[in-house]
């Protein structure tokens, strides 16, 4: 049977950090002045609304993973988020090992929520930490306390999710080498098994983005950036936390299964406001505002802002683009002579593992995942 | 009324040459010439006023926008005169202002009798005025003193009537006062042209001469060349021929403009007007040449026909590769009308194909390149100009260099390069500023000599290679303005040069490489290694920069290898949006240039060729790419 993973996104945060992009409002900017658990019952209202839309138009499949994503999933209650994966139970075949997981703010679970979410059906956890570092966190809008962390993830442990993992946010404006690396082994020390770690993106349209237009504030620049990425890869896989994505790091068997998928080009349909489905070859999003996804699901059944339908030259950039940034790389064989004629080059600078390569695989080296959009551009020009 | 209705003035062909009066007009390109010319046309009535405008006789958009002539003219303007109630016609002849186009102005001035010198008296006379005066006071003309603009609040017609006078040999009250502007003494300037001004003296039964002083390529008629007969007779009936090619022409149309061209039975001793033979290429029809009859030819051409000669070189390449037909289309359009213009194909391995262009001077540059682009809707590429070496290799050989990338390898015995004679107007408080520029610029001072209390003219030569290498721009920013130059080739001279290349992971890259004076050998190749390091972005090698002079390195750079080029994010909504990016990257790749393995951005080489400011402007490009 096909298989289809699932991605919900709560579009939904107390307050929005300065460094965010992402599809998301504070009750503030939507003028919610009542108890959040309105908001919370009727979003999953639409949800599953959109998810029997989602059986109606697709074919019956395996539900292999889902991902609640946002904004703060956990800022809905509970027992919303499990009627969202009931539904999707009810209306798919659930994998009897479905990775279920759910991304949270370290400062706002609780034991309690945390036993609730499990029960709900959840068996993976990913903390926003960020950084161990007080002015770090502060510089990136963050409140939470960093001995939070400890705390909630021995909670999760002990509510019984079997993955938990933790973001980490390197190249922040005035983190120095040592404050990262106090990240790096505080994050280590956590009861963890997966590791996420972004180098800081300064999109445009952020408060960041303009701070730093301003030249209110000067980020660091890349070549420290790439200390920083090498401090951890080096910790992690000291600590037995495997790369098997640029950004991604874990234990044996705990890699993030859902991710995976879209690194692989699977099918999963994205629901929520502003989300975005693929399904063979064909990618299409939701209308981004939570007033408008409301409006269309209520009067079209259907929230779908626009689609696009890959050529074959676009699903192949997007294929070697997604797929040389995982550590299980491209089969040379796959690559025609002209996209390999630039990969002796990279091979001969150690941009590419020689391991990998004599085993007929195109598989970045160390450095090779800190210029793989540079690979790529060369393979597909 | 002084004006005379043109079908009662005297005829074209038929005007006796003591009637006749001809005249130019001397002035800097700001200081109201066009509009004098504008003003003259209407006190004399060719121009109707509801057909009136601006700058009329200024037929180029560039030149109406640049302020500049580029072409000069010639207008019949029939002239009561005020002072004896005289008929009489003159002729006056539009000269070009700018110093590339000296030999244009002697031959506009070779037409004439006498000058009109027009100074803007808020701002005094300027050094290419002074060049043009001093030519026109060789050619033996008549001087009349003008101070324009005197409506300015700013105007000081005392302390630049005493500047004139002094200059020519006159009295201040010699020199007349007016305003182009509102009219006020235009009347009594036509006037004193009569009066002043001798008329011409030819032998109206000696074979025919005429001097060609202009010639322009119209897209209907041809060539319209302009002519001022010395001695004979020019008629539509007569087969014409060139003295310098030799080459028999039929005479199509023989006229006069006034303002509009009016076409006569032909023109007599003294006339100045235009024919047209059908000729396809100003080439054919060279300024400064002699028109003779061919039935009765002359035995002696006029004097001073010279074969224009390019003093700077530069390579033009279009930005877009697939453009080089059309940019081939656009010079062969513009070498119809611009007899000094020459080129030839070139190729560089950094910049393509494109031609290597030849021109008088910096305008001439700069104007052929505005009007390719303009005309023919292109984006050029040039190359940093340079002049033309003679070369005497080890082994006794000559070679013309006009292209760094022709500079021979081994060993050198001597090179000559091309000394002008420059000649600086500016207030004495920058007399020191100007030497120091100058000193450094390899200059030997020739004299000074006071103009008036505060204003001086120097005068030095230069390695013409110097002024060609932003020495106006330099000179204008360091005395804030007020210095004007003008120079004149006067030979060659031996130079103490060398060509400094600069390599780019080794690789020579040829637009870079440059003829200099060995003491500024340094300084440039710190200069471009420098500016490339800033230009080239980082890429996953480590780039050496070096500039060296044969095999010896004496500057160089290094742009290190780059780290990080990878966007730390990829999930599910992240996808279609970092395709499109790399969709764009990939364009972006497509229109750099490889030196080697080495992506050298388009913007770069336009930046290091170029100024400062560019470079701003190209760093701000690269950026938004990367």
């Amino acid at each position: 049977m096909n298989t289809l993973a699932f991605y919900v996104h709560i579009p939904y945060c107390v307050r929005r950090c300065g460094y965010c992009d992402f599809n998301t409002y504070t009750p503030g900017e939507l003028s919610i002045t009542n108890d959040f658990s309105v908001t919370s019952r009727s979003y999953i209202d639409l949800l599953l609304r959109e998810i029997e839309y989602a059986r109606e138009v697709s074919t019956a499949a395996i539900v292999p993973s889902i991902f609640f994503g946002g904004g703060t999933p956990t800022l809905m209650e509970s027992k919303d988020l499990g009627r969202v994966i009931a539904s999707i139970s009810s209306n798919f075949e659930l994998a009897t090992d479905a990775e279920i997981t759910t991304e949270a703010n370290p400062d706002t679970v609780t034991e309690e929520n945390l036993n609730e979410l499990r029960a709900a059906g959840f068996n993976r956890i990913s903390f926003g930490m960020q950084s161990a570092v007080p002015h770090v966190l502060a510089a990136l809008d963050r409140t939470h306390n960093p001995e939070n962390v400890l705390k909630a993830t021995t909670w999760a442990r002990e509510a019984g999710f079997a993955e938990v993992s933790v973001d980490l946010i390197y190249g922040t404006a005035g983190e120095s080498m040592a404050d990262w690396e106090q990240t790096l082994d505080t994050a280590l020390s956590l009861p963890i098994s997966h590791i996420s770690a972004y180098a800081l993106i300064v999109e445009s349209g952020t408060k960041l983005g303009a701070q730093v237009k301003r030249g209110d504030v000067i980020m660091p620049d890349d070549d420290q950036t790439a200390d920083k990425y090498l401090l951890a890869d080096d910790k992690f896989t000291a600590a037995g936390f495997n790369w098997y994505e640029l950004s991604n790091w874990s234990k044996p068997g705990s890699e993030c299964r859902h991710n995976i998928a879209y690194w692989k080009g699977e099918n999963w349909w994205g629901a929520g406001a502003g989300a975005h489905s693929h399904i063979d070859g064909r990618r299409f999003w939701n209308v981004k505002h939570p007033a408008a996804y409301t409006q269309k699901v209520i009067e079209a059944g259907n929230p779908m802002q626009d689609q696009e339908i890959l050529t074959l030259e676009e699903a192949r950039s997007e294929e070697i683009m997604l797929q040389i940034r995982l550590a299980s790389g491209i089969p040379l064989s796959e690559l025609s002579p002209k996209e390999r004629s630039s990969l002796p080059g990279f091979l001969a600078g150690g941009y590419l593992l020689g391991s990998a390569w004599e085993r007929g695989s195109l598989v970045l080296s160390q450095s090779g995942r800190l210029i793989a959009d540079r690979i790529v551009r060369e393979i597909l020009v | 009324m002084p004006a005379i209705p043109l079908a009662k003035a005297p005829q074209p062909s038929f005007t006796n040459p003591a009637q006749l009066r001809n005249f130019c007009i001397i002035a800097h390109i700001d200081h109201g010439k066009s509009t004098l010319a504008d003003r003259m046309l209407g006190i004399t009535e060719v121009v109707d006023p509801r057909n009136m405008r601006a700058q009329y006789l200024d037929r180029m958009d560039i030149e109406r926008e640049r302020g500049i002539t580029i072409k000069s003219q010639a207008v019949r303007l029939p002239w009561r005169s005020g002072l004896d109630n005289q008929e009489y016609v003159l002729n006056m002849i539009d000269t070009p202002g700018h110093v590339d186009f000296t030999y244009e102005v002697s031959r506009s001035l070779a037409a004439c009798e006498g000058a009109v010198l027009l100074v803007d008296c808020a701002q005094g006379i300027e050094a290419q005025t002074l060049a043009n005066l001093y030519l026109a006071m060789e050619n033996n003309l008549t001087i009349i003193p003008v101070l324009n603009k005197i409506d300015l609040p700013a105007a000081q017609p005392e302390k630049f009537a005493e500047e004139l006078a002094k200059l020519i040999g006159c009295q201040p009250e010699d020199c007349l006062r007016v305003s182009g502007k509102t009219g006020a003494g235009v009347t009594e300037l036509l006037d004193q042209i009569v009066l002043q001004i001798p008329a011409p003296v030819g032998d109206a039964n000696a074979p025919t001469r005429a001097l060609i002083f202009d010639s322009v390529y119209d897209t209907y008629r041809g060539v319209v060349t302009y002519v001022r007969v010395i001695d004979g007779h020019l008629s539509t009936r007569d087969q014409i021929q060139m003295f310098s090619t030799g080459v028999r022409h039929e005479m199509l149309e023989v006229g006069v403009i006034s303002p509009e061209p009016v076409v006569s039975k032909g023109l007599g001793v003294g006339e100045v007007g235009y024919v047209i033979t059908g000729v396809k290429d100003v080439r054919q029809s060279r300024v400064g040449d002699t028109i003779t009859t061919y039935n009765n030819p002359a035995k002696v051409a006029l004097a001073g026909y010279k074969d224009p000669r390019p003093m700077v070189f530069s390579g033009l390449f279009p930005i877009d590769g697939a453009d080089f037909p059309l940019l081939r289309e656009a010079l062969d359009k513009l070498q119809l009308n611009d007899a000094a213009l020459v080129y030839e194909p070139e190729s560089s391995a950094a910049l393509g194909f494109g031609f290597r262009c030849g021109f008088l001077g910096l305008l001439h540059m700069e104007i052929v390149r505005e009007r390719l682009e303009r005309e023919s809707n292109l984006t050029l590429i040039s190359t940093a100009p340079n002049v033309v070496y003679s070369v005497t290799t080890g082994d006794g050989q000559l070679l013309t260099v006009t292209n760094p990338s022709e500079y021979p390898e081994g060993k050198i015995e001597k090179v000559e390069e091309p000394i002008v004679r420059a000649t600086v107007l500016a207030p004495s408080e920058f007399i020191g500023t100007i030497m120091e520029l100058c000193q450094e610029r390899r200059g030997t001072l020739l004299g000074m000599d006071y103009l008036s209390e505060d204003r001086v003219e120097i005068r030095y030569t230069l390695p013409l290679a110097e002024i060609v290498f932003d020495f106006f721009d330099q000179l204008k920013s360091r005395t804030r303005g007020y210095a004007s130059l003008d120079y004149e080739p006067i030979g060659t001279a031996e130079g103490d040069l060398v060509k400094v290349d600069i390599l780019l992971q080794g690789e020579k890259v040829d637009a870079f490489s440059a003829i200099v004076h060995k003491d500024k050998a340094y300084a440039y190749g710190t200069m471009m290694t420098g500016k490339l390091r800033e230009l080239i972005p980082r890429q996953q090698f480590e780039i050496p920069i070096q500039a060296a002079i044969g095999g010896r390195i004496i500057a160089r750079e290094s742009i290190r290898a780059i780290r990080k080029d990878v966007l730390a994010k990829c999930y599910g909504g992240d996808i279609s949006r970092k395709r499109k990016l790399l969709e764009k990257q990939k364009e972006g790749k497509k229109r750099m240039k490889m030196v080697g393995r080495v992506e050298v951005p388009q913007e770069a080489f336009v930046a290091a060729l170029t100024t400062d400011a560019d470079i701003d402007k190209a760093k701000a490009k690269a950026k938004e790419r990367e």
